[in-house]
């Protein structure tokens, strides 16, 4: 997030006039309606935010934004975007990224975002494939997952996303999915956060990876499948009847079952989304066993990377005058006056 | 220029020029003592040049042929233009700077030696069979051995040092006999000393007492034979204040010159690689002139951040050598498809690959040139002198702005670490080229980001400017409005606007001139970057015995200057030599169907005169008086064989 005069707009104001060229059907266009209709409400300037991609299906994104937009190169994304931001602070970013895009040739870029805090809001659009390449596994794609370069099927272990977030020192980690109700409230919690937020967007590939998050995602299933988060809550879910414990024994998250109200004799856990140890625990919860942790996991704002820079180029230019000519002449000088014979 | 020799040096007459060659271990402080014997050289207002040879291994095993490290210097009362061919004196501090750097010294030049570091185990690991200092292998020279070792210890005896520190004034002491040899002034690098080991007051006076004593050894010691002392009046110099400049300062200086003259900020991204560092480090301490530094995570980090930052409205600048620069090719291209500014230095050093991380070359030129995917055509100036890089990154800079498009620098390892005199410049003598950002719609109602103007160029519109959002990307984009757009019609449009700008800034840069001779005849030496000197040396030796030879040195690179292809045509012959297997030959050749011809090095050594004497020879070997082919090139600086393709 960022410091803007809060600027009245409606969802309309945030579509370009570029046609949106995703396949039908896709979960990019939810995930694109979701964010036009949180920038209304987040007061957001469309002079004053950036979308930044890299390459692949999610990185069309900027284009279908009515606002400033780059589409970059694959996997760079985060380094376009902290130059954009060390050059102006007063820039809103929303970077936009695949599991392809930010995991496998982008890694090492999103992790040095993230450690270095640069301030803005990450989405990682998670569908388990490459798409514009025409469905190759990705770093995400379960072991086993048979694609036209994996005919045998994939034998690499998937990645992790918000796992790698938060061990890149990411202060922000949260989870959403293309369809739901509530991905706005997660893009407004990250957009409220000073700092990297890196949310996790499951995205519903249907051409390549159709249903891939059916499990969780199914409307029919979702209470018992989905945990929502919230700071300072129980964590609860199937309608209040299980919930989040921690075994003593073996240190780690169990599943509990919850009589009547009583989630505290259950020994429920109360989400801290500023506590770190839970949140790796949390993401790190197999599905199956557990229902799958989404809403804002960790929030523990820390110094941005462009604010401690600006505040370092200042510190190192008070007191000094920016002479030119003197910076030229700065060390042993001589001068030379006249004839070769006559130095002075 | 190094025309005399050790035999006049030691008649004690007066020299034009002197090249002293310091060599040591890497532990030895030989490049610290070539830097003070430049300034002070530099103090006494000869002209000067000089080459910096040190190992790529940080600390290399002592004693070792491979660890040796090397300074030379050549200067004197003319203009220097190169670090001198052969040295009138080598200094070697132990038996493996003497195996390494004697075959170099003219013959009849002077060998100072420290027999205290010519032990047996010294001996071996220099592979020598027998002390050379004891049998006649050194007769073509004269040598001068005594143990500087002990004279060192003697010295700082009183400051009560360990035998380690103590030992590590020998650099001292020797700087002080050469300063006493050139009858150079001690009193800058005794205030030197005292600033440099302001904590350590006692290691300043150790080295102080060292210095004095190598100096006092001069003067007093009563050596017949080959140690004169040695007077070159200053060189005639333009007047006006002076200082030594090496070219990763320069290079700082002119990026931060360039973006003043924009009247913009700077934002630099860079990623350490050797020997492109030192400009990371000079502007990270030049913050209160606007210059955000910013070391990436990698090469792509770097370029791309600075791109972003461009994009944002800053002057993005970018930096690296040969491989970092290869890592940074796929961002470059999309500096050029989205049309933004950027600068990027490439100090070139030997490659392929790891290649000689230390060591100077000028391969990089088909990267600079043609070195990208899809037909992205690329400015390229290239900096000929430690000096000329300031103006070259000013113009770098002024290209990028006015354009609408990367440029890149090119310098190499020789230029970024040698030092020259370099009479300080008058910023307000530069004129300004300041930038205008698009602030409102530039087609009535409509914004246009790729409309161009007559230069080609498109508008610069800062992120952040209310009411002017656009997209732009990788993708194809509409020839006005930069919406996507791969229709067939548009690509051939969009990829002539770009290939059509580019090639227009032959109209914006100056008429290629002629660095010495007449603008035709029977040949001519065609340069670019840091082989000026001794192109320029060459060129001059021959004009003198009557050849009709020119030199031209070529800054930009691409796209050259309008009236080459009329210049070049003017002459019989061209003659390209170059620090790589021909690659500006080739260039040459590809624009403008010239019979263009090499001579080529690829030593990691630049060239010497005597090599570039020899090639302009041949073309004149039947031609009547040619004393031309009568030179000799020195066969030890010689490694690769001739190629002139005659």
């Amino acid at each position: 997030m960022n410091d803007m005069t809060p600027i009245e707009t409606t969802l309309k104001d945030w579509e370009s006039d570029q046609e949106v060229r995703w396949c039908p059907g896709c979960g990019d266009y939810a995930i694109l309606k979701a964010v036009q209709r949180t920038l209304p409400q987040l007061k957001a300037d469309p002079a004053k935010t950036v979308f930044i991609s890299g390459i692949g299906c999610s990185s069309r994104f900027p284009y279908y934004v009515e606002s400033y937009g780059f589409h970059t190169i694959h996997g760079r994304a985060p380094a376009f975007a902290t130059g954009v931001k060390l050059a102006n602070p007063e820039l809103d970013i929303w970077l936009v990224t695949g599991d392809g895009d930010g995991l496998s040739i982008g890694g090492n870029h999103l992790m040095h975002v993230l450690r270095r805090n640069v301030d803005m809001q990450i989405m990682l659009f998670n569908n388990e494939i490459y798409g514009l390449t025409k469905g190759q596994y990705s770093p995400t794609s379960r072991e086993g997952t048979h694609t036209p370069s994996t005919p045998q099927g994939s034998i690499d272990h998937p990645a992790n996303p918000c796992a790698f977030a938060l061990g890149s020192g990411a202060r922000f980690v949260a989870r959403g999915y293309d369809v739901s109700k509530d991905l706005p409230d997660v893009l407004k919690a990250a957009h409220a956060h000073k700092g990297a937020a890196f949310i996790e967007i499951f995205q519903n590939c249907i051409v390549y990876n159709k249903d891939v998050f059916e499990d969780f995602t199914a409307k029919k299933t979702s209470a018992e499948t989905q945990i929502w988060l919230e700071d300072g809550k129980p964590m609860l879910f199937a309608k209040g009847t299980k919930g989040i414990a921690l075994d003593q024994e073996s240190f780690a998250l169990k599943v509990v079952d919850v009589e009547g109200d009583d989630w505290q004799t259950a020994g429920v856990l109360v989400h801290n989304v500023k506590s770190r140890a839970l949140a790796h625990m949390l993401v790190e919860l197999p599905f199956g066993p557990f229902p799958m942790p989404l809403g804002v996991i960790y929030d523990n704002p820390a110094v941005t990377f462009e604010s401690a820079v600006v505040e370092q180029n200042k510190q190192a230019s008070e007191g000094k005058t920016p002479d030119f000519a003197a910076l030229l002449a700065r060390g042993q000088t001589w001068t030379v006056s006249g004839t070769a014979q006559d130095p002075v | 220029m190094a025309t005399q020799t050790a035999e006049t040096l030691t008649e004690n007459e007066t020299p034009e020029a002197v090249v002293v060659r310091f060599a040591g271990d890497s532990g030895d402080g030989m490049q610290l003592t070539g830097g003070q014997f430049t300034l002070s050289t530099a103090l006494a207002g000869n002209d000067l040049a000089t080459f910096p040879d040190f190992p790529a291994e940080i600390r290399a095993p002592q004693g070792t042929l491979f660890g040796v490290s090397a300074f030379q210097i050549n200067f004197g009362s003319t203009d220097i233009e190169t670090a001198g061919d052969a040295p009138d004196v080598l200094v070697a501090m132990n038996p493996a700077a003497l195996k390494v750097n004697a075959p170099a010294l003219k013959p009849g030049g002077l060998i100072i030696a420290d027999t205290g570091e010519f032990s047996t185990r010294n001996l071996e690991k220099a592979k020598y069979e027998e002390n050379p200092l004891e049998n006649d292998s050194l007769a073509k020279w004269d040598v001068l051995a005594f143990d500087i070792s002990a004279l060192t210890l003697e010295a700082v005896k009183p400051f009560g040092l360990g035998n380690k520190e103590a030992l590590r004034c020998k650099n001292m002491w020797t700087l002080g006999l050469a300063l006493w040899m050139f009858d150079r002034d001690r009193a800058p690098l005794i205030e030197w000393l005292k600033a440099k080991f302001k904590k350590h007051p006692v290691i300043a006076d150790a080295n102080i007492a060292a210095l004095n004593a190598g100096h006092a050894y001069g003067e007093t010691a009563e050596i017949s034979g080959p140690l004169k002392k040695v007077h070159l009046p200053p060189a005639e110099a333009q007047p006006g204040l002076y200082r030594t400049i090496t070219g990763a300062e320069s290079i700082s200086l002119g990026l931060v010159a360039g973006a003043q003259l924009a009247n913009l900020p700077m934002f630099f991204g860079g990623y350490p690689i050797t020997p492109a560092s030192a400009i990371l480090h000079h502007l990270a301490r030049l913050k209160e002139f606007g210059v955000t530094t910013f070391q990436a995570e990698d090469e792509i980090a770097a370029v791309c951040a600075a791109i972003g930052a461009s994009y944002a409205g800053q002057l993005g600048v970018t930096s690296s050598s040969g491989p970092g620069i290869a890592l940074k090719t796929e961002a470059i291209g999309l500096g050029i498809m989205t049309e933004l500014p950027l600068v990027i230095v490439n100090s070139q050093r030997g490659g392929p690959s790891t290649g000689l991380p230390t060591k100077t070359e000028q391969s990089d030129l088909y990267q600079a040139v043609y070195g990208r995917n899809g037909d992205a055509p690329l400015a390229v100036v290239a900096a000929r002198s430690p000096g000329d890089a300031f103006d070259c990154a000013i113009e770098a800079c002024r290209l990028a702005t006015r354009y609408m498009t990367p440029v890149m620098l090119l310098t190499d390892g020789y230029i970024a670490n040698a030092a020259e005199p370099w009479k300080v410049p008058d910023p307000s003598a530069y004129e300004p080229f300041p930038v205008t950002f698009l602030e409102e719609k530039n087609a009535g109602d409509e914004l246009l980001p790729y409309k161009r103007d007559e230069k080609g160029a498109r508008p610069w519109i800062k992120a952040g400017t209310p009411g002017l959002m656009h997209r732009i990307g990788g993708i194809e984009k509409n020839a006005d409005t930069g919406n996507i757009d791969y229709s067939p019609a548009n690509h051939q449009a969009m990829t002539d606007a770009r290939k059509d700008k580019i090639e227009g800034i032959a109209r914006d840069i100056p008429l290629q001139e002629v660095a010495m001779g007449e603008d035709s005849g029977t040949l001519a030496v065609v340069g670019w970057g840091s082989t000026f000197g001794p192109i320029h040396q060459a060129v001059r030796r021959a004009r003198k015995k009557g050849l009709s030879v020119s030199h031209i040195h070529v800054r930009h690179v691409w796209p050259m200057p309008s009236n080459m292809a009329e210049l070049l045509a003017g002459f019989d012959h061209v003659l390209v030599p170059e620090m790589n297997t021909g690659q500006f030959k080739t260039v040459l050749r590809d624009q403008f169907m010239i019979d263009a011809h090499s001579l080529t090095k690829t030593s990691g050594q630049p060239f010497s005169i005597a090599e570039m004497e020899e090639a302009i020879a041949q073309y004149f070997d039947s031609t009547s008086d040619n004393e031309g082919g009568e030179v000799e090139a020195n066969k030890t600086q010689l490694p690769s064989p001739k190629t002139v393709n005659s």
